[in-house]
């Protein structure tokens, strides 16, 4: 039960479950739509470290083919997102999520 | 040995994370998270995951968060322009945080692990076993993700492209 350099995994699924938790958290708690995005990529990196865990553990490179890959997608996806928060502030003035409240029934 | 510095990485990530959330200034918030980062590539070196690391430092502390700083600085944010939530509210998210925690902790805990134990092999992480594997096994999801980030980059260009350009014309 431990990794190549003899720390438990067990350890490590605690480590990704704090921090994953503490980007839902982050998402939850604060209004300020830049932070909701950081803390996103804070849950995309708790996942991103478990899965190198794994790929240790199993000692198979697959798990960090896929690493690369979630970071390719985030680069993409914190692109798009910044450029959609700045056309979102140029037509509101404010970065607050409760602005974008159209969808709510 | 190891374990302490598991210990100190995971103790200064998870406080930088924790600060990230309750910093009032969107700078220092994008600064820590920085910090964060850097905690989760010394995990990456501990877990012998070198070309991981180094990737992982350049596009995250070098690109993605230069971008969050420079939004940031764009949109002119400190702390007096921050929305706050309610009291209330606030404690909903911490109760509802602290649940998804319990959540993991009872989903994860005693469970077995299947498969069979590794072998020792340093060079798991380099560039040359993590190449191989990525254009031989990979190489489509390889092609595609380049397609992916070509089409992000012009959504990027037309979605932050001023609208006053096109009506000039």
């Amino acid at each position: 039960m431990k990794t190549a350099l003899g720390i438990p995994i067990e350890y490590y699924l605690w480590l990704c479950a704090i921090l994953f938790t503490i980007g839902v958290l982050g998402v939850l708690y604060r209004r300020n739509a830049i932070i909701i995005f950081m803390c996103i990529e804070l849950m995309l990196n708790a996942v991103n470290l478990l899965l190198v865990a794994f790929s240790n553990y199993y000692n198979d490179p697959s798990g960090q083919v896929f690493v690369f890959f979630i970071m390719a997608v985030a680069a993409a996806e914190v692109a798009v997102g910044l450029a959609i928060l700045i056309m979102m502030y140029r037509n509101t003035k404010t970065i607050d999520i409760d602005i974008l409240n159209k969808l709510k029934w | 040995m190891t374990l302490n510095v598991f210990y100190f990485l995971s103790f200064f990530g998870i406080i930088c994370a924790l600060l990230v959330v309750f910093s009032k200034n969107p700078v220092y918030s994008v600064l820590y998270l920085i910090l964060t980062f850097f905690a989760i590539a010394g995990h990456y070196i501990l877990l012998n995951a070198q070309f991981l690391a180094a990737v992982h430092v350049i596009v995250y502390a070098g690109a993605i968060m230069v971008l969050f700083l420079y939004v940031i600085m764009l949109l002119n944010l400190n702390q007096e322009s921050e929305p706050h939530k309610s009291t209330f509210l606030k404690f909903a998210a911490a109760i509802c945080g602290g649940l998804l925690l319990i959540i993991f902790v009872g989903a994860l805990k005693g469970t077995e692990l299947m498969g069979p134990q590794h072998q020792d092999s340093a060079d798991m992480g380099l560039v040359k076993s993590v190449g191989r594997v990525l254009f031989s096994d990979y190489l489509l999801p390889f092609e595609v993700s380049s397609v992916l980030l070509l089409a992000s980059m012009v959504g990027a260009v037309m979605l932050g492209k001023s609208e006053k350009t096109n009506d000039s014309k």
